[in-house]
């Protein structure tokens, strides 16, 4: 009965005796789930457009994060440059560095692969996980890096609301992640919707073959699909490294993103969304609330769970096509 | 010239569907055992039979655990670690309440425990499949990882969370425990690691086998002729969680001599999926290949510049023996994208008609 | 086709290889120290700092001196990337060529080595980490975690923090949080930080970080707003430590009133929260900077010649650490030298040298290191800890600043529940062999 009363009752009346704490979980919540929308964003990319389940999206987000840390580094070592300067040069030649990655990863790996099972592709990206880290630690070092916040005009420092007799803290560097991340799906999908390669994009994603035959070229957007979720990886990157720091750790919280694409649907951008804001959601209310009867430290599990219930249920996702098998 | 049937005639179906066919294959594998047997053992140094054999078959064994689930089943698993956990923990506790029962036997019991933990976590496979199911062994992995760490009773109550292998004996001979020498660990792991091999060759070239390919190709039409598929399934959970398990056991009391609960994290389970994709899915031969390559390609990467007298900081080169891993993962996928076993199959066909090919 | 082949062929022979390669460095005219270290994976943050500084001074002895003794100290790291599996490769590959001390700066990694010292007759010095329980000289005689354990650094920091408040009697009542690494580093202080809540009459929270969320740890702060304690104990390692300052400074915990263990101390650690990380205490027991003799001999001697140092982290907290390290086994190794009357000291020798180490205040000045650390007086053979004192530093923003004096453990509350996990642990392990080794007379 107390069990029982611990379970059912006692977390809500603790969410109304202090709703400013409420407030602030469901808030954090949120935040997190938008850096795990992201990374889950960067997976349905490159899974729509090529069928590529893409292991290493988690240390893409590393990668992004420690060459624009290391370039950023460079130039303003190069003399007396404006660190604003310095970083968004750095940025820009970031960019640049998600590009050649893209064509490369097309080139040496997806063309030699073409049309191979799943779980090859799967498997190369795996390859491709050493080599990044291998790259990344040969060239920036295995030591954990700050995060250039303030030389790219990221807001620092937190905002209090006072309300319900507590107060609900907003860091602004969240804030500003949920606008970029925000603005950046309001650019994808308006680039996926309005723009000619977007038309291409979603037409390979309905069928290799029928695009191949109205002239769409495969390759092309191929690198279009890997560049735009080394984008995203960037952008990860920079959010999440700003709450913590830039290394190599980070890409075991890519792992988050699969429950969320369990939950979202690999093939489904709103799903990845979605699903992002319900994981983050979900996860810190339950570790909240409902840690503390098991001991806490269960979000490193109860993400998987919420996936797998929700699993039971609707198999191919929140969003996610309905899987018509034919025998 | 040398590897060729002709002449080899098979007058009954016994013979015909015998493992091993020819009989220079036979020849083979009685090589590869006497060398197992007696070379190694008589020959290796200790290195060799600690830090490369011993992990290499428990490897071997893990990675035929998951072949079956993976290779043959076509369940794809990313709980192998935790699975391997539950194999060494429940031997843990198995043989800390009755030390007076052989450890040998409570290694194989230990397998049933997983098996059965397997089987719960099989459950869902029924609905979901390919990525999705993966994603829901991930919580496996991690749900059982965090019962490691938070229940006490699972490592005796040890104030720093780990379990620590007591010397356990087979007659005079130590078996576990720093006592044992590593010649006797390995000819037991070796035993192990034969025996259940074998066991494994005779499950997948019979009923049972024919049942997962079927339901691996593609399982409505193996429902549709008459294979259950929710058995069949939880069957392949069991038996591939009982060969984790196993191996797992052995990881700790034949090999580590002692683990924390990070021991079985999700690194061990994707290091065992490498195995069986590098060395082919669905090939027994592919998880030693895979086990070979994939375990030890960074031993040797980590020897070869002091070899060749390259001044290399050790983390520089632990940093390029990622990077050429990678790159070779990629490599040997684009080469052969069915794995090392087929390589395999494809030389013994070429040896077949040499020197003539034509 | 022959491609294939040859891999094939390739991966056969490296098969057969590997046993001739390992033992190829035998021959050896030198004290061979391998020092496990970890500059790549998840915990390089704080691996490459304390990597530098071990080898830094030995290679520095080696530079300026010649060695110890007489003799070249051979130095060779091993990477284990803070993987157990990694660990015990690097521990066989090196076992042929005669180490006389093993360094596995790695808790998982100690625990496996622990039964295999006394087989191998290779002391294990695990400083300041490892099994607590491994300070029973009479239980684990091949051994060594001078010059505190876990528990001893919690009586510390609960000493700190009631003289802060003016007493233990003034605890009661209080509410203290424990935040750590949800494994058996973070989870072993426990059970005596229950003990003291329960003589004191102070309440515990316990917040667990797994290792998979140690950069995601918004909720265990959240909860700490909620519970609000009145201080905060830290066992934190990697890249949990700056995250955890970073969220402190976030829900405005008072840093004043977070202390952490001596591995949540980097400056990296601290340096990321700005000035969100003012005020943030931890336990030391060694000296910061730069401003050392022998530290400046290694400036001069080794860094940018045969070091992957930079030279403006000469002096840091963790690389200073690693320092400490090397001056344990350099004093060890020099002990042995004297007892045993041998210039070439073998791994027994050094044991005794371990189990006769002495840095009184006098010698850490001859070394070139005065008041570097607390003289370590205390390590006998039924103690191979010797519970030595610490200080409370705290980050000013910039740097470390040290904020008390030298702060002795509770050794009477520690030493007997470490005789406990000790009998226990050999209860565990039948067949655990009886010490053996004779102890020396100190001189």
């Amino acid at each position: 009965m107390d069990l029982l009363y611990k379970i059912f009752l006692d977390p809500f009346v603790q969410m109304g005796a202090a709703p400013d704490l409420l407030l602030q979980t469901l808030w954090e919540g949120l935040v997190g789930g938008v850096l795990y929308a992201l990374i889950a964003l960067g997976f349905v990319l490159i899974f729509k457009a090529s069928g590529v389940f893409n292991f290493a999206q988690g240390i893409m987000v590393v990668f992004a994060g420690l060459t624009l840390v290391g370039l950023f580094g460079v130039i303003s070592g190069l003399g007396n440059v404006n660190e604003h300067v310095a970083a968004f040069a750095a940025l820009g030649l970031t960019v640049g560095v998600m590009f050649v990655l893209a064509v490369g990863i097309e080139r040496l790996v997806l063309r030699p692969l073409v049309n191979q099972p799943d779980i090859i592709l799967f498997m190369a990206t795996f390859g491709l996980t050493y080599v990044l880290i291998g790259v990344g630690e040969l060239i920036f070092g295995g030591e954990p890096k700050v995060m250039i916040t303030g030389e790219l005009f990221l807001p620092r420092g937190s905002t209090d609301w006072e309300v319900f007799g507590g107060f609900v803290s907003f860091q602004h560097i969240d804030l500003a992640a949920a606008i970029i991340a925000s603005l950046m799906v309001a650019g994808l999908a308006v680039f996926f919707s309005k723009t000619r390669i977007g038309r291409a994009l979603r037409a390979v994603a309905d069928s290799h073959k029928a695009a191949l035959s109205v002239g769409i070229s495969l390759e092309q957007i191929w690198v279009i699909v890997w560049f735009a979720s080394g984008l995203v990886a960037l952008v990860t990157g920079i959010m999440w490294a700003a709450r913590s720091d830039v290394s190599f750790a980070l890409q075991i919280i890519a792992l988050r993103a699969l429950p969320v694409l369990i939950l979202g649907g690999f093939t489904s951008i709103p799903g990845a969304i979605v699903g992002g804001l319900i994981i983050g959601v979900g996860e810190k209310l339950g570790e909240f609330y409902w840690g503390p009867l098991l001991g806490g430290g269960i979000e490193s599990w109860l993400a998987y769970f919420i996936a797998l219930v929700f699993l039971l249920f609707r198999p191919q996702g929140l969003f996610g096509e309905k899987i018509i098998e034919r025998v | 010239m040398f590897y060729r049937e002709a002449g080899q005639y098979k007058t009954s179906y016994v013979a015909d569907q015998a493992v091993f066919p020819i009989r220079q294959d036979r020849y083979g594998i009685a090589i590869i055992l006497l060398v197992a047997f007696v070379a190694i053992p008589f020959l290796g140094s200790t290195f060799l039979l600690q830090a490369v054999m011993i992990p290499f078959l428990i490897y071997s064994l893990a990675a035929i655990g998951l072949n079956l689930l993976t290779g043959y089943t076509g369940l794809l698993s990313l709980g192998t670690g935790a699975f391997m956990g539950v194999g060494a923990y429940a031997c843990y506790k198995l043989t800390s309440v009755f030390p007076e029962v052989n450890i040998l036997v409570w290694i194989i019991a230990s397998g049933f425990v997983a098996a059965a933990i397997g089987i719960l976590f099989g459950l869902p496979s029924l609905r979901i499949k390919g990525f999705y199911l993966a994603i829901a062994t991930l919580a496996a992995q991690f749900f059982l990882q965090w019962c490691f760490v938070r229940i006490p009773w699972l490592v005796n109550y040890n104030v720093s969370n780990a379990i620590e292998v007591p010397q356990r004996q087979l007659g005079e001979i130590i078996l576990t425990g720093p006592n044992s020498t590593p010649l006797t660990r390995y000819m037991v792991v070796l035993v192990i690691v034969v025996v259940m091999t074998w066991l494994a060759s005779n499950i997948v070239h019979g009923r049972i086998g024919r049942m997962w390919m079927a339901v691996r190709d593609q399982d409505i039409a193996a429902e549709l002729m008459g294979i259950r598929l929710l058995p069949t399934k939880l069957l392949a959970f069991a038996v591939s969680s009982f060969y984790c398990g196993v191996a797992g056991a052995m990881l700790v009391f034949l090999w580590y001599g002692g683990a924390e609960a990070d021991t079985f994290n999700i690194n061990q389970s994707f290091f065992v999926l490498f195995m069986i994709i590098i060395g082919g899915l669905g090939s027994l031969l592919g998880a030693y290949f895979g086990a070979a390559l994939i375990f030890g390609l960074p031993i040797l990467l980590r020897y070869v510049p002091a070899e060749l007298g390259l001044p290399l900081h050790s983390a520089t080169v632990e940093h390029l023996s990622f990077l050429v891993v990678g790159v070779l993962i990629i490599f040997f996928l684009i080469v052969e994208p069915h794995g090392l076993a087929r390589l395999w199959q494809i030389a013994k066909q070429k040896l077949r008609v040499w020197p003539f090919p034509y | 086709m022959r491609l294939k082949g040859l891999l094939i062929g390739a991966m056969l022979g490296a098969m057969a290889g590997t046993p001739a390669l390992a033992p190829a460095a035998l021959a050896q005219d030198g004290i061979y120290v391998p020092l496990f270290s970890y500059r790549t994976g998840p915990f390089a943050g704080s691996g490459i700092p304390i990597a530098n500084g071990m080898s830094d001074y030995l290679n520095m002895l080696n530079a300026r001196d010649g060695g110890i003794g007489g003799v070249r100290l051979i130095v060779e790291e091993c990477e284990t990337g803070y993987d157990t599996k990694k660990g015990v490769e690097c521990y066989e590959s090196t076992k042929s060529k005669k180490p006389v001390v093993t360094n596995p700066y790695s808790t998982g990694i100690t625990l496996q080595l622990i039964p295999k010292a006394a087989v191998d007759k290779i002391p294990v010095l695990s400083m300041a980490y490892g099994l607590s329980a491994s300070a029973d000289g009479e239980r684990f005689p091949w051994v060594f975690n001078p010059p505190a354990t876990y528990w001893d650094g919690l009586s510390m920091i609960m000493k700190y923090i009631a003289g802060k408040e003016g007493g233990f009697d003034k605890l009661k009542g209080k509410t203290i949080g424990y935040i750590f690494f949800d494994g058996g580093y973070g989870r072993e202080p426990i059970p005596l930080l229950e003990q003291f809540a329960k003589t004191y009459g102070f309440d515990t929270k316990l917040y667990p970080v797994p290792a998979a969320e140690m950069q995601n740890q918004s909720a265990q702060w959240l909860s700490v707003r909620r519970d609000r304690p009145n201080y905060m104990i830290m066992w934190g390692w990697g890249a949990m430590n700056p995250t955890a300052v970073r969220e402190a400074a976030r829900t405005n915990f008072p840093m004043d009133r977070f202390l952490g263990v001596w591995w949540s101390g980097g400056e990296d650690d601290a340096r990321p929260a700005g000035e969100g990380a003012k005020g943030y205490l931890t336990l030391n027991f060694h000296g910061v900077g730069a401003d050392y003799p022998a530290i400046q001999d290694i400036v001069k001697h080794v860094i940018g010649k045969n070091s992957q140092t930079p030279r403006d982290k000469v002096g840091e907290n963790l690389y200073n650490r690693g320092v400490y390290n090397s001056v344990l086994i350099a004093e060890a190794i020099r002990t042995a030298q004297q007892i045993t009357g041998k210039k070439l000291v073998t791994g027994e020798d050094v044991r005794r040298g371990l189990e006769s180490l002495t840095i009184t205040e006098a010698r850490w000045k001859e070394i070139g290191l005065p008041g570097f650390a607390a003289p370590i007086t205390n390590v006998s053979c039924t103690d191979h800890n010797g519970h030595h004192a610490a200080y409370m530093q705290q980050w000013d923003g910039q740097k470390w600043v040290k904020v008390s004096d030298w702060i002795t453990p509770m050794k009477e509350q520690v030493r007997p529940l470490l005789e406990a996990a000790a009998k226990d642990y050999v209860e565990k392990n039948t067949g655990w062999p009886k010490r053996t080794e004779a102890c020396d007379k100190r001189s």
